[in-house]
């Protein structure tokens, strides 16, 4: 388990180190910060000046080897464009993405697990076919129609929502969060669904293929011979066995949640991580750039490894194995 | 984020809109377009930094709808030698903080501005020429320059004034150079951001400030002028246009910036809604490459520049038909240009003294063929995508109209990020962009875009095509060294119409600035596109 953690971690700092070059040297090359940030009133000489101060005089090793030894140091850059440290900044926009991805995968497992369990359970009738049909949906669209469409329908038409931006917070351990105030949940509640009718489809088909399969096991035989009721047998026996793989699958896509809720953002005007890495993107702000990306890979690497934790927790086999290796 | 599919749903909603609920009593709520970066008003000089700047921090010098100046913390100004202007201080003004605003205020916010750590965009670009400040009694200043400076008044009207009491500094005791004003307590940018700092002589109070969130602003109970209509105000970045007009449909804000074009009908046609527009001071351009040769960009010439010949350049200005770009492209919701700043601006030539050049493809042909042309060339427009209204799609109309005279013209578009690096690294042969004049006078374009590059004199700074004409910078000069409005107009009128003669810059159309709100209130539209919460008020 040990060789297996310290061979993670390696891999994990060499991706790491990959992310930060390969963005640095991409956000290099798409333009200067300065001529998108500085006012067009501004004179050559004060133009220069601006450079000057963010170092963009330099030639760009240079630049890059002074990002590095700040970086060593734990200081990923100020803000071309707030002024303030990037990761300072990131982590300020953290709470309002992290709650609604949670609020999101909340939706996901509610929605997609009850319904895969059915289908499966149905997979020949029409319930089982409807459902199936209707996660291509899910699938397919895509997540800013379906976030305009909500809007259009709960907000606009039916007034019974609001339609962007966040509502009231409170004050949770030194973090300003909505999901515990009932004005702030009204706010998460269509981003939350935007984000999740993807990830609920996935997990519909998942769970959905894992029922087919576990109905056909013994232990699901000879619970229906000891009479077990079929509730029962679908939604704790059953349930218990297929849970690994939309735990394996909702994990992974967490982190795309956290990360990657770009445009469920934007629509939403939700002030998260996603919203400012695209204004970042096109300011050219490159220091929260590469500290975002940095982040989210971390973000993943500590997913990846709690999935395999919570592998270990579920599935005693896989716990038997590590023990014996 | 504009498809098409949501386009159409934006319009089926507005369709079927419900009448606008009646407005909270006095709260507003406004749909910002883009959002400030900091509250600091020294921070970065940005349109939206400007425009919440001037809720909260007043200016010596005030602007109205058609940015003519106005009084606003000095009652009056006035030229006391060639290179001293003295402004008169409102004697009746305190900060938000209680302490009284006199003269010395002035001098530390001016002390402060070259100093504000990490500024992607100093305000030095409007204190720069102050080379004294002097103040022979607390409500007098009396700035001098270096050279007759006319538009120092203008440049005062740019940067708000902060407390020097209320940040723990004697301002009597600061002297000024224009090298440093020595060590002074400063606030930080930080401390603007969470409200300590903010204290402004404005009508509004910043209550909270939060990034991507909103801005909080309430009525400044002690506000030495007319007092705001509105209790509290709330700012919230909306910045995809399509959530911002459903925002304003759905009753979760009363007041949107820049509906998007395609909305403007149907926000007309719902009772419960009102657009106003208004021309703003900001010009569609396409700017050409005087100098380089061969030109990056031309093919078919043998290494020529053909824009060098006064005759290309004016085959391509008249073989744009600019009315059929407003209404076709702009939806109508543009003017087209005959020069660089709108009629009725200072310095701007009278309505029809200027005209847009008329539309004539056959001469425009025969231009081409006597300049040794009669087959034309091939030439690429650069034009950002997402900066201007319809920006890329301006220039694809361009590019078909150079085409039908015989000028194979291709397109290349890029995101803002890109172009402007490209565009300031001169790659392109001609190029699509847009100047709103900062200023609100002639000299702010003719400077910028079409001045002789020059550093040392600040001159052509966005000179992106490398024009020059020293005798339209001669004029150009004088100007700016003239402090007689009358003839400081008359001066840049006369350089304007120099350039526009000598076709050095194919002005297209000002744009229009529309805004969206609730039928009950009301806007004036401005010609420097800012929203101000005290300006919006109850519809009569």
């Amino acid at each position: 388990m040990l060789v297996f953690l310290l061979r993670r971690l390696a891999q994990s700092v060499f991706v790491l180190i990959a992310m930060m070059v390969v963005v640095f040297f991409g956000v290099y090359m798409i333009g200067n910060p300065v001529d998108i940030l500085i006012s067009p009133d501004a004179t050559p000489a004060e133009i220069e000046e601006t450079m000057a101060r963010f170092g963009f005089d330099q030639p760009v090793y240079i630049q890059f080897l002074k990002f590095v030894g700040n970086a060593l140091q734990g200081d990923l850059g100020r803000s071309f464009v707030h002024g303030e440290p990037a990761v300072q900044l990131i982590l300020s926009y953290m709470p309002a993405t992290l709650e609604l991805a949670l609020l999101g995968l909340i939706f996901s497992i509610a929605i997609g697990v009850p319904l895969g369990v059915y289908a499966g359970y149905k997979a020949d009738r029409w319930q089982g076919r409807a459902i199936m049909t209707g996660s291509i949906f899910g699938f397919s669209l895509p997540n800013f129609w379906v976030g305009m469409l909500l809007i259009l329908i709960f907000a606009v038409e039916l007034r019974w929502l609001p339609s962007t931006g966040r509502g009231e917070t409170v004050e949770v351990l030194g973090l300003r969060l909505s999901i515990f105030s009932s004005n702030g949940l009204q706010y998460m509640i269509l981003p939350a669904l935007t984000l999740a009718l993807y990830k609920a489809s996935l997990v519909t088909r998942l769970a959905r293929a894992g029922t087919q399969e576990a109905l056909m096991q013994d232990y699901v035989k000879f619970a229906r011979a000891k009479g077990i009721s079929e509730t029962r047998i679908l939604f704790v026996h059953v349930l218990k066995n297929i849970m690994i793989p939309i735990i394996t699958v909702l994990g992974l896509e967490l982190g795309s949640m956290i990360a990657f809720a770009v445009v469920t953002e934007t629509v939403f005007a939700w002030p998260g991580m996603g919203k400012l890495l695209i204004d970042s993107i096109t300011t050219l702000d490159r220091p929260v750039i590469v500290a975002y990306l940095m982040l989210t890979v971390l973000i993943f690497i500590i997913i990846n490894f709690a999935v395999d934790v919570i592998y270990t927790l579920l599935d005693p086999r896989v716990r038997v194995k590590g023990e014996a290796a | 984020m504009s498809s098409p599919v949501f386009r159409g749903l934006v319009v089926a909603a507005l369709a079927t809109a419900i009448p606008a609920l009646p407005l909270a009593a006095q709260e507003l709520r406004i749909g910002l377009a883009s959002e400030p970066s900091s509250a600091d008003p020294h921070f970065h000089n940005l349109g939206p930094n400007n425009q919440l700047r001037r809720a909260i921090f007043e200016s010596l010098v005030g602007t109205d709808a058609a940015q003519q100046l106005t009084p606003l913390l000095a009652e009056s100004w006035a030229p006391i030698s060639d290179t001293s202007w003295q402004f008169n201080l409102r004697k009746d003004v305190s900060f938000s903080d209680g302490s009284p605003f006199d003269a010395y205020d002035v001098v530390y916010t001016v002390c402060r501005i070259p100093g504000v750590p990490d500024s992607p965009s100093l305000f030095t670009t409007y204190t720069g020429g102050i080379t004294g400040l002097e103040v022979p009694d607390p409500h007098t200043l009396i700035v001098h320059s270096a050279e007759p400076y006319p538009l120092m008044p203008t440049e005062f009207s740019t940067f708000g004034i902060i407390s020097a009491r209320a940040n723990g500094v004697d301002g009597s005791a600061l002297t000024f150079s224009a090298e440093g004003c020595g060590d002074m307590a400063v606030p930080a940018t930080q401390a603007f951001n969470d409200g300590s700092a903010a204290i402004g002589t404005g009508p509004f109070l910043l209550d909270s400030f939060r990034r991507g969130e909103g801005i909080s602003l309430v009525r400044n109970p002690g506000y030495w002028g007319e007092a705001a209509h509105w209790e509290r105000v709330t700012m919230l970045p909306l910045t995809s246009e399509g959530p911002r007009v459903a925002a304003l449909i759905a009753g979760d804000v009363d007041f949107v910036e820049n509906p998007p074009l395609q909305d403007l009908e149907r926000l007309n046609a719902d009772p419960g809604l009102r657009v106003v527009q208004g021309i703003s001071n900001r010009v569609i351009y396409i700017h050409l490459d005087h100098k380089q040769a061969p030109s990056p960009m031309i093919t078919g010439t043998d290494g020529a520049n053909p824009l060098q010949d006064i005759r290309v350049r004016e085959a391509l200005t008249i073989a744009v038909n600019r009315d059929a770009i407003v209404e076709r492209i702009m939806g109508g919701v543009a003017v087209s240009a005959g020069e660089l700043l709108p009629p009725g601006m200072f310095g701007a030539h009278v309505e029809g003294d200027l005209p847009p050049r008329g539309f004539d493809a056959d001469r425009a042909r025969a231009l081409l063929a006597e300049a040794g042309y009669p087959n034309g060339f091939g030439i690429t427009i650069g034009t950002p995508n997402d900066r201007y209204i319809n920006d890329a799609q301006v220039a694809q109309a361009v590019a078909q109209m150079w085409a039908r005279i015989g000028v194979e013209t291709q397109i290349d578009a890029s995101t803002a990020s890109t172009f402007f690096s490209r565009r300031n690294a001169f790659e392109f042969s001609a190029y699509l962009a847009g100047w709103g004049a900062g200023t609100g006078e002639m000299s702010s374009p003719l400077r910028a875009l079409l001045a002789t590059r020059n550093s040392d004199l600040g001159l052509g700074g966005t000179n992106r095509g490398q024009y020059s004409n020293p005798a339209m910078d001669a004029v150009l000069l004088e100007a700016l060294r003239t402090v007689d409005d009358t003839a400081r107009e008359n001066l840049l009128r006369q350089a304007s119409r120099m350039a526009m003669d000598d076709y050095a810059i194919i002005p297209l159309h000002y744009e229009v600035t529309p805004w969206a709100m609730r039928a009950s209130i009301d806007y004036e539209p401005r010609a420097d596109q800012y929203t101000l919460p005290y300006m919006i008020h109850p519809a009569n």
